[in-house]
């Protein structure tokens, strides 16, 4: 397998909840909208859909609640089997595994936070980490250093004999978190996983992450409702409505460019300037004369307000992380983005 | 609307038959009357298909191969429990010792209150004078519950994983659970031999279904989370089953561990009847001689023993792991297992050196039974007392009973079969109509029609009689908190007393009379009806009850129009199963000489008439399960039609 292969490859994925999907999709109109279908007695829980997820790459999916994100993720794992179209996990159709293959897929690469956490009630914290070592069959001192290690990352450490009725759901959370980490997965699966955090933990629980992603290059799936958060882990976002993505893209093209109505209205609360890098706006440089010190691709356009407003130049340069030139970019277009386009 | 006068209407013309059918009794022809008695026939035919099951096919020798394994572990039990002379022919563990490792199990499920209880009961039946024989029920209670829950947690399991399991199970478990004991008694008797190993057969059989619904409800309720966290962690399917699906599903587990005890504790009770000695035994003898005062004493033995089984279990179901802090030692880890060796080795040792301790001997038990006895007949035969017990056993002898029992005799069967038909569809609409139709037809074809009159007759009127009696006293109680409180406790505690309990009161006051029967089975029921009420009425949304006394309404108006109605649904539950305890009663109570299916199938425990034993036996559940159906259907509707 070379290093192109995307890690998770979802290829026109259905699932459709119903008395009988599969003959139902069978029959089904292949423009059929969700209303469409949900009168005839089914819910699309994903419907159609196509995307990709590189190595090392964070895939950041946003949608109402009720739009398919939970199923979507759950399909990626095999918790549900599709209904239609396949997931490819590092080149090969888990839809296909059987038994034995798939729990040896999951015991090494896999790992998932769920929602609501999914603790064992009736293990400790130490014992609820070490499960996941605990099915593949490693010794008992071995899994028992290597959870006190996590749980440690995850800040629990003094609470490994607490039983899960005794943590706050914060606690919890990271409990469920620390387990998913324990086998060290490629590919990890997070279903709002900060979501009972309060925000002054989850603020430090994204750093705590950021860090691991840089330090651990996963492969990660990433659930959210909240923006900013997405805003600050993703590599792409992809945003999904009643089981279809609408947009897959790099949060500053979804931004500056919504693919539709409905993601521009999701997108509308949002200060562009805080997403939007200069390098997004950089035009080629095609042999315009530029002049004076140039702006890093990477900053923000509100990281660069002060600046925007008090340069002169009609064109900023703008410089790649070695410094060298990448492109220009418009002033009037970055003081757009950073007030609104006044219209 | 309309579909549901229709629906009225049919109900009422098969009401209006059953009237005609009985006005026009002389004319009818003889076969609409009455059917010919049949039963000789099928019993026969039961009888070569048993024989066949039994010697042809050697299932006898399965079973007495099971049966003596079962037999060993008893007998194991047996030899540590009361010393009887069987391997490993050690002596008995000393009184003291049982009671105290019960007061230390009760210590560590529920603090001293339990320990006090458990140990208390234990010493108790030593100091009575009782311990040989609460060492004989119990030694088939520690080996048949465990069987029981583990045959159960297997079944739960198998119907929990597959549906076709499932559909066959349920009817079988619905008509094992309406079976009257009688009827495991008897197979028991022939296919294992008789003593305890039928007798912890029968409580086997009898303690499963509870454990095998809890088992499946249990494992259906696992949250979906939990499971999916289990199946991302790698899981096979054993680990699976094995740390997710039933260490999740631990507190559905232990009730229905709890069940399985109680249940074997009443069935053992009631294995009297095939020659079990025990608790049960003496209790039946002693009714048998009219010694009041010893069966008394008895009768608390098995209500201590049934209390503390119960609570020891239940406090089981509640009980979380707790932590320990970091560095804790290992003793203070293992402590409730260290005291309890301790104990062990304390009280064995102090039972080998002091007698009193090992054995209460019969000269310094406590037991005083005949005073009891002297201060009871006193009691009775003061003129007031006279007076009353007369006044009311004339009174439902004269004016209800009798009266009400000819005229059931007198309908024709066909008559009779009209009236249930017309009553289910009343109740329920087709589906019931149609079961009891079918279910009634086959009681009649069965061939023991007067029997099985009476055998409803005394359901029938002592679960009215509950109803009449248990009714206000519940909306009374549910007045206040304090006596809500109080009544439900009263009714969970009188729940788990052996049914067999329930006759003493009954034969204390009345004697070997009709009324006995009916005062016994009224006791017995009026708890689900209690309880049910209570919860009933207490359920009923706090908005509704506002919004009546907003309208102005007086208590009564707001009982019957807005209480009452909303609380229906629960009522006709607790009312199910006031019916269902009322036939297992009128059964039990064929030991006070009733005419019904119940003597007729106690009968056949001394011999070998399977074939009878089962169509009196059936002609029970068929009638059980169709007051079952028909009420559930109608309880289904009215939560329908409330929302609820
Ligand atoms: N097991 C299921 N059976 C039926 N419908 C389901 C099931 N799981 C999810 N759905 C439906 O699929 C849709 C998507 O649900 P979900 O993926 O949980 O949404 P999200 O995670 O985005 O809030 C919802 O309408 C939900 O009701
Ligand atoms: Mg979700």
């Amino acid at each position: 397998m070379d290093k192109k292969t995307p890690v998770i490859s979802c290829r026109n994925v259905w699932k459709l909840f119903g008395p009988d999907p599969k003959q139902f999709l069978a029959t089904l109109k292949p423009d059929a909208s969700y209303e469409n279908i949900r009168a005839q007695g089914y819910i699309a829980g994903v419907h159609n859909v196509s995307v990709d997820v590189g190595r090392g790459e964070m895939l950041v999916i946003m949608g109402l609640s009720g739009s398919g994100k939970s199923t979507l993720v759950r399909c990626m794992g095999r918790l549900h089997e599709v209904t239609g179209g396949e997931v490819l996990i590092e080149g090969e159709d888990i839809g296909k595994l059987d038994e034995d293959a798939l729990i040896n897929l999951r015991r090494r690469k896999m790992g998932m936070v769920f929602q609501s956490f999914g603790l064992l009630p009736h293990r400790t914290v130490l014992e609820n980490v070490a499960f996941p070592l605990e099915m593949r069959g490693q010794d008992r001192h071995e899994r028992r250093a290597r959870a006190l290690e996590v749980i440690e990352l995850v800040g629990l450490a003094g609470r490994e004999d607490y039983f899960p009725r005794e943590l706050s759901g914060g606690q919890q959370q990271r409990v469920g978190i620390a387990r998913s980490l324990a086998i060290e997965p490629d590919i990890w699966f997070l279903d709002e996983p900060f979501s009972a955090l309060d925000p002054l933990i989850r603020r430090e629980m994204q750093d705590e992450f950021l860090r691991l992603q840089n330090m651990l290059e996963k492969t990660i799936v990433f659930i959210t409702h909240d923006f900013d958060e997405a805003l600050r882990l993703a590599d792409r976002i992809a945003i999904m409505k009643d089981g279809a993505i609408e947009q897959c893209d790099k949060p500053d093209q979804i931004v500056l460019n919504p693919a539709t109505s409905y993601v521009a209205k999701f997108t509308e609360e949002i200060d562009k300037a805080r997403v939007v890098h200069a390098g997004v706006l950089a035009r080629p440089v095609n042999g315009i004369e530029v002049t004076g010190e140039p702006v890093s691709e990477a900053s923000t356009i509100q990281s660069l307000a002060r600046l925007l407003i008090s340069d002169r130049r009609k064109l900023i340069p703008v410089a790649g992380k070695s410094g060298e030139l990448v492109g220009v970019m418009d002033r009037q277009e970055a003081l757009d983005v950073l007030l609104g386009s006044g219209s | 609307m309309t579909s549901f006068s229709r629906h009225a209407l049919t109900g009422l013309w098969l009401l209006v038959l059953a009237v005609v059918l009985t006005a026009l009794k002389p004319l009818l022809p003889p076969v609409l009357d009455r059917l010919p008695v049949w039963h000789p026939i099928w019993s026969h035919y039961l009888d070569t298909w048993f024989d066949w099951l039994q010697n042809d096919l050697g299932l006898i020798h399965v079973t007495r191969l099971a049966a003596s394994g079962l037999g060993f572990l008893i007998d194991v039990a047996a030899n540590l429990l009361y010393g009887k002379a069987r391997w490993p022919r050690l002596e008995a563990i000393p009184w003291s010792t049982v009671a105290a490792l019960a007061a230390v199990a009760g210590y560590y499920l529920g603090g001293w209150r339990l320990a006090l209880l458990a140990g208390g009961t234990f010493t108790w039946c030593a100091l009575m004078g009782q311990w040989k024989w609460t060492m004989e029920t119990m030694s088939v209670i520690v080996i048949a519950a465990p069987f029981g829950f583990l045959i159960g947690l297997l079944l739960g399991i198998w119907s929990w994983k597959s549906s076709r399991v499932e559909s066959v199970l349920r009817p079988v478990l619905a008509v094992l659970q309406t079976l009257p004991f009688f009827t495991y008694l008897l197979p028991a008797v022939i296919f294992f031999k008789v003593g305890p190993t039928a007798a912890s057969v029968a409580t086997i059989v009898y303690a499963i279904p509870p454990m095998i619904l809890m088992t499946a409800v249990g494992l259906k309720k696992v949250s979906s989370d939990v499971v999916e966290a289990g199946k991302m962690s790698g899981c096979t399917r054993w680990q699976m089953l094995t740390r997710v699906y039933l260490p999740a599903a631990r507190t559905e587990i232990l009730i229905g561990l709890n069940q399985v005890i109680m249940l074997s504790l009443a069935m053992v009770v009631l294995t009297a009847f095939i020659g079990m000695p025990g608790l049960g035994a003496k209790l039946l003898a002693m009714m048998n001689s009219f010694k009041l005062g010893r069966s008394v004493e008895i009768g608390i033995t098995i209500v201590l023993l049934a209390v503390t089984l119960d609570r020891l279990s239940k406090a089981l179901v509640v009980k979380q792991p707790e932590h320990f802090e970091k560095g804790t030692p290992w003793w203070i880890r293992h402590q409730a297992w260290l005291v309890a060796g301790g104990v062990f080795v304390f009280f064995t040792a102090l039972g080998r050196m002091v007698p009193f301790f090992n054995e209460v001997s019969r000269s310094q038990s406590l037991s005083v039974g005949s005073e009891i006895d002297d201060v009871m007949k006193a009691v009775l035969d003061w003129d007031p007392i006279q007076a009353v017990t007369g006044f009311l056993r004339y009174f439902f002898n004269v004016w209800v009973l009798v009266p009400t029992e000819n005229a059931l005799l007198y309908v024709p069967t066909f008559g009779l079969i009209a009236a249930i038909t017309g009553f289910c569809w009343l109740m329920g609409g087709a589906r019931p109509a149609i079961i009891g139709f079918v279910f009634f037809t086959a009681v009649a074809v069965l061939g023991w029609w007067d029997r099985a009159m009476l055998t409803l007759h005394s359901t029938v009127t002592a679960t009215l009689l509950a109803v009449i009696i248990g009714m206000p006293l519940a909306i009374w109680a549910s007045r206040s908190e304090k006596a809500t409180r109080r009544m439900i406790y009263v009714c969970d505690t009188a729940q788990t007393f052996p049914s067999f309990i329930y006759l003493l009161p009954a034969i204390m006051l009345f004697g070997i009379t009709p009324v006995t029967v009916i005062l016994a089975i009224l006791i017995y029921t009026m708890v689900p009806v209690v309880r049910y009420t209570i919860e009933g009425l207490r359920g009923v949304p706090a908005e509704m009850t506002e919004a009546a006394d907003m309208s102005g309404a007086t208590r009564w108006q707001k009982l019957v129009n807005v209480q009452l109605p909303l609380a229906m649904p629960t009522i006709a539950v607790g009312l199910n199963q006031a019916l269902m305890f009322s036939f297992f009663m009128v059964i039990i109570a064929a030991f006070i000489g009733t005419r019904d299916l119940g003597q007729e199938m106690q009968r056949t425990l001394a011999g070998t008439d399977l074939g009878k034993n089962f169509t009196l036996g059936f002609s029970v559940v068929l009638m059980a399960i169709t007051f079952d159906v028909a009420i559930n259907a109608w309880a289904e509707k009215k939560r329908k039609l409330l929302g609820l």
